[in-house]
C-alpha cells in the first residue's frame, strides 16, 4: 500500500510559510505589547492584573522564534546569494532599524517637556517598538553570519554551530526562571556563549573569495554593523536607565549573547579582511588563470573557431604573467604565417625576432624542431634576457601538436629576468591546453567532413534507387521481374522501361562506369536521355546513336555507359534490339529448352564521340513464343569472383537459366542468385547485381 | 597486382601488362601510356597482353581515353596476345572495333606496318 505522506512543507509553499511566520511574529509582538501594558496598568493602579509576568515573556519568546524562523527561510533559501549581497542585507536592515530608533529618539527629544514622557504606558509602548526593531536586526544578522560561517562547512563545524544555535534559542527559556537564578548563572551562560561565538568566528573562508574591491566594501559594511550595534545597545541601556520599564530587554542572555557574537564576528572579519587585502591580487590572479584555462578547454565545445582559441591564449598568457607585449605566430599549411599581436607593431616584432635569434633560445628550439619534438622541452630554457632596450626579457613557447609545430608564442617584459618558474609553468600549461583544443578542433572538423561524405553517399544511394522504376509491367503479353542489389558503395546499374504505344514497350538496361556519386549522377543523365528519346519511337540503332551523341556532351572523358535497348512488339511477337557495349542478353527458348546469348556488334556509349557511332552498332530481331524468357543482367553477375579468383562467367549463368528457364521469372532469379552466392562463397557483395527477366505469354 | 614494363624494339615501344587491371591498378597503365604519348619520337606502340589475366571496365576506360590522343599525334597501337576471356571483355564493350587486336607479336608487327603506311 502506498504510504501517503503529507508533511507541513508540502502543505504550505515556501512563500506561504514566509508570510505565515511574519504574520505570527507580528501577532505575538502585538500580544506582547498588550499584555505588558496591561500588566503595567495594573501595577500603576495597584490592581491585580490577573496575569503573571510569565505571559509577556512567553509572547516575547514566540515573537523571537517567529522572527528567527522568518529570516532563516528568507536568507537561507537562496544558495547563490553572494557575500556582498548578504552584507548589504544586514546593512539595509540595520539602516531601517536605526531610522526607527532615531525617529523615536527625535520624538522623545521633541516631547521631553510634555507629560507624555511621564506616562510609563507611553514610554513602554515606544520601547516595545524598539524591542521589535532590535530583535529583527539581531536575528537577521545572526542568520547572515550563519551563512558566512557555514560556507564550505564540514560535519564537525555544522555540529558545533547547531549546538550554538539551539543553545542560544534555549536561553530564551531562562527568562522564566530569572528570579530564581543567581547572577553567576547568568554570567556563566553569557561566558559560555561568548566563547562559543569566538570559536565559531574564526570560520572566515568566504573572505578568500572576495576580490580587492569587494573586500573594501565588506569592511565598510561590517564597520557600519558595529556602529549600529553600538547605537542600539546604548539606546537600550539609556531606556533601561531613564525609564521604568516593564520588560527590560537588556538583562537577557539571548540578546546579550547574540549581540556579542555579532560584534565579535564583525570585528574579526574586518581585521582578517584588512590583513588579506595585500594578497587578494594573488588570489584574483589564480582565479583568472583557472578561468582562462577553462575558457581554453571549453572553447571547442562552444563552437568557437581556431582564431578564438588563439586570441584567448594570447590574452590569458599576457594577463597571467603581466607581460608588456606579446605576439603569437601561427604557421598555416600553405606556408603563410598569421600573427596575433598584443601591444606591439610589426616592425618591432621583426626587430625582437632578430634578438631572439641571437639568444640561446633559438638554437635550443631549433634542435628540438629537428627532432620533431620527440623529447620534452625544458621550460626553463625557453626564457632569456634579450639585447633589446624595450624588452630585456622574453619567454618563447612553441605550439606543438603531436610532432608538428603549429606556432610560436612570444611574451615580452620590460624588466630583466621577468619570468619566474611559476609563470613559465602556467604559460606552458596554457599553450598545451590550447594545442589540445586546436587538435580536438581539427579532429572534430575531420570527423564532420567524413560524416558529411557518408551522408552524401546515402543521398546518392537514395537517388539511385529512386531512378529505378517502382512498378513493372505485368499484363496479358508478358510479365517483368527485376532484382537489384548494390554493394556498400553507390553503383551505376540502371534499368527502365517505357510503353511506347499499346503494342510496343521499350526496355533498357545499363551500367555506368565508375562508382559512387559520379556514377549515380551519370545514371540520372542516362535516365533523362532514355525518357526523352524513347518517346520518339526510334528503332534501337537510332536510339543508341542519339543517346551516344547526347551523352558525349555530358560524360567525362574516361567515363562511358554500357547499355542494351530492347523493343518488344507484342502484336508481331518480336524483340528488336541493339547493344551498346552491354553484356549480351540471354534468351531462353521454351520449345527447345535451350538458351543462347544475343551476340551482335555494339559499342559503349561515350566511347566514340562522333556521328560515326552508328556504324559500330548492329540491329537484330528475334521472334518469341509463349514461355520464352528474356534474361537481362549487368556485368556484376558474370564478373563475381570466388575466393580463388575465378569468375562466375557466362557459362555458369547460361546453365542455370537453361535449367530453370521454364519456371516463373521470380523463380529463375532466385535460382541464379542462389547459385551465384554459393559460387562466390560469401555474403559480401563487391559490385551491383541487377537482373531483369521478361517472361512472354 | 599489376606489372607494367616498357621496352623498345627498333622504333616500336612495347608495353607488357601482366596481372589484373582494375580500378586501382589501371592508374599505372594510364601513367605508362601518358609517358609514351609525351615522347614525340614514339609513333608505334604494341601492348603485350600475354600475361594479362583480367581487365575491368576502368581498365578499358584507359585504352578508350587514348584513342583520340593517338589519332591527333598519329600514333599507332596494336594489342596482341590477349586471352580469350580478356578479348571477350574488349569485344563486349565494342572496343575491338576501335582498337587493333591481333593474336601474336608477329601479327602485331605486320599490322603496325600495315596501318602505318
Amino acid at each position: 500500500m502506498p504510504s501517503i505522506k503529507l508533511t507541513f512543507k508540502t502543505l504550505i509553499s515556501e512563500k506561504g510559510l514566509l508570510r505565515l511566520s511574519l504574520l505570527f511574529a507580528i501577532l505575538f509582538w502585538l500580544a506582547l505589547i498588550v499584555s505588558d501594558l496591561f500588566l503595567l496598568f495594573a501595577q500603576i493602579n495597584q490592581a491585580n492584573a490577573g496575569i503573571t509576568q510569565e505571559i509577556p515573556y512567553l509572547f516575547l519568546l514566540l515573537f523571537i522564534i517567529f522572527v528567527f524562523f522568518y529570516f532563516r527561510l528568507r536568507i537561507q533559501k537562496a544558495e547563490s546569494i553572494n557575500f556582498i549581497d548578504l552584507l548589504w542585507h544586514v546593512f539595509s536592515t540595520g539602516l531601517i532599524v536605526s531610522l526607527v530608533q532615531l525617529a523615536i529618539g527625535l520624538f522623545f527629544y521633541l516631547l521631553s517637556d510634555s507629560k507624555l514622557l511621564q506616562n510609563d504606558l507611553a514610554v513602554n509602548f515606544f520601547y516595545h517598538i524598539n524591542i521589535a526593531a532590535i530583535i529583527v536586526f539581531l536575528t537577521s544578522t545572526f542568520v547572515v553570519w550563519k551563512r558566512l560561517i557555514l560556507y564550505q562547512k564540514n560535519k564537525r563545524l555544522l555540529l558545533i554551530w547547531q549546538f550554538f544555535e539551539y543553545g542560544l534559542l534555549a536561553t530564551l527559556l531562562f527568562n522564566f526562571f530569572q528570579s530564581e537564578f543567581q547572577d553567576w548563572v547568568f554570567i556563566g551562560l553569557l561566558g559560555i556563549f561568548f566563547l562559543f561565538g569566538l570559536i565559531l568566528s574564526f570560520n572566515l573562508k568566504w573572505i578568500a573569495y572576495l576580490n580587492f574591491k569587494q573586500k573594501w566594501r565588506s569592511i565598510l559594511l561590517l564597520a557600519l554593523v558595529l556602529l549600529y550595534l553600538y547605537y542600539f545597545l546604548t539606546n537600550l541601556f539609556n531606556f533601561s536607565e531613564e525609564f521604568n520599564l516593564i520588560l527590560d530587554l537588556l538583562p537577557n542572555v539571548f540578546v546579550l549573547s547574540l549581540s556579542a557574537f555579532i560584534f565579535i564576528y564583525a570585528l574579526i572579519s574586518i581585521l582578517v579582511i584588512l590583513f588579506n587585502l595585500p594578497t587578494s591580487s594573488v588570489f584574483e590572479q589564480k582565479i583568472s588563470e583557472v578561468l582562462n584555462f577553462q575558457r581554453l578547454s571549453q572553447s571547442i565545445q562552444k563552437g568557437d573557431n581556431e582564431d578564438q582559441v588563439y586570441n584567448v591564449l594570447l590574452e590569458s598568457s599576457t594577463n597571467a604573467v603581466f607581460s608588456l607585449s606579446a605576439w603569437l605566430e601561427i604557421y598555416e599549411k600553405d606556408r603563410k604565417t598569421r600573427i596575433f599581436k598584443s601591444n606591439i607593431t610589426d616592425a618591432k616584432i621583426q626587430q625582437v625576432k632578430k634578438s631572439i635569434q641571437e639568444s640561446q633560445i633559438f638554437p635550443y628550439l631549433h634542435k628540438h624542431q629537428s627532432e620533431s619534438f620527440q623529447k620534452n622541452l625544458n621550460p626553463n630554457k625557453l626564457t632569456a634576457n634579450l639585447n633589446d632596450p624595450d624588452y630585456p626579457s622574453t619567454l618563447v613557447v612553441p605550439l606543438v601538436i603531436q610532432d608538428r609545430q603549429i606556432g610560436l608564442l612570444v611574451l615580452l617584459k620590460d624588466v630583466e629576468d621577468g619570468f619566474n618558474k611559476e609563470m613559465i609553468d602556467i604559460i606552458n600549461s596554457f599553450v598545451s591546453q590550447a594545442c589540445i583544443s586546436i587538435e580536438n578542433f581539427e579532429l572534430l572538423s575531420e570527423a564532420l567532413k567524413n560524416e558529411r561524405y557518408k551522408e552524401e553517399l546515402k543521398i546518392a544511394m537514395r537517388v539511385q534507387k529512386s531512378l529505378l522504376p517502382q512498378e513493372l509491367i505485368n499484363d496479358d503479353n508478358f510479365e517483368m521481374f527485376a532484382f537489384y542489389e548494390s554493394a556498400d558503395e553507390v553503383g551505376g546499374d540502371y534499368y527502365d522501361y517505357f510503353r511506347v504505344n499499346e503494342n510496343k514497350t521499350a526496355i533498357i538496361i545499363g551500367d555506368v562506369s565508375g562508382k559512387g556519386t559520379s556514377a549515380a549522377f551519370n545514371m540520372s543523365q542516362m535516365k533523362g536521355v532514355f525518357h526523352s528519346l524513347v518517346q520518339l519511337e526510334l528503332d534501337p540503332q537510332s536510339f543508341l546513336t542519339k543517346a551516344n551523341s547526347a551523352l558525349s556532351f555530358c560524360l567525362e572523358k574516361t567515363s562511358f555507359i554500357t547499355a542494351a535497348y530492347y523493343m518488344i512488339d507484342s502484336v508481331e511477337k518480336t524483340v528488336t534490339f541493339s547493344r551498346a557495349g552491354h553484356c549480351p542478353a540471354l534468351f531462353y527458348n521454351h520449345e527447345g529448352k535451350s538458351v543462347n546469348y544475343f551476340h551482335n556488334r555494339g559499342l559503349g556509349l561515350g566511347i566514340v564521340r562522333s556521328n560515326n557511332y552508328e556504324k559500330y552498332i548492329d540491329v537484330n530481331q528475334i521472334s518469341y513464343k509463349p514461355g520464352d524468357k528474356l534474361f537481362l543482367y549487368t556485368d556484376g553477375i558474370v564478373e563475381a569472383k570466388n575466393p580463388e579468383g575465378e569468375e562466375f562467367g557466362y557459362d555458369r549463368l547460361s546453365d542455370v537459366v537453361s535449367t530453370y528457364g521454364s519456371e516463373s521469372p521470380e523463380k529463375i532469379k532466385e535460382k541464379v542468385i542462389e547459385s551465384l552466392y554459393s559460387f562466390i562463397d560469401s555474403e559480401g557483395l563487391d559490385d551491383d547485381y541487377t537482373i531483369v527477366i521478361i517472361g512472354f505469354f | 597486382m599489376i606489372n607494367i614494363e616498357i621496352t623498345k624494339e627498333d622504333e616500336i615501344s612495347i608495353i607488357t601488362v601482366a596481372g589484373d587491371v582494375d580500378a586501382s591498378s589501371s592508374i599505372h597503365l594510364d601513367e605508362a601510356l601518358t609517358k609514351l604519348v609525351k615522347e614525340s619520337s614514339v609513333k608505334l606502340i604494341m601492348i603485350d597482353g600475354t600475361q594479362l589475366d583480367y581487365i575491368s571496365s576502368a581498365g578499358l576506360g584507359v585504352f578508350m581515353s587514348y584513342i583520340d590522343d593517338f589519332k591527333t599525334n598519329n600514333i599507332k597501337m596494336v594489342l596482341f596476345g590477349l586471352s580469350k576471356k580478356v578479348q571477350n571483355v574488349f569485344e563486349i564493350l565494342g572496343l575491338d572495333q576501335l582498337l587493333n587486336i591481333v593474336a601474336d607479336k608477329k601479327e602485331a608487327k605486320e599490322k603496325l606496318y600495315e596501318i602505318q603506311s
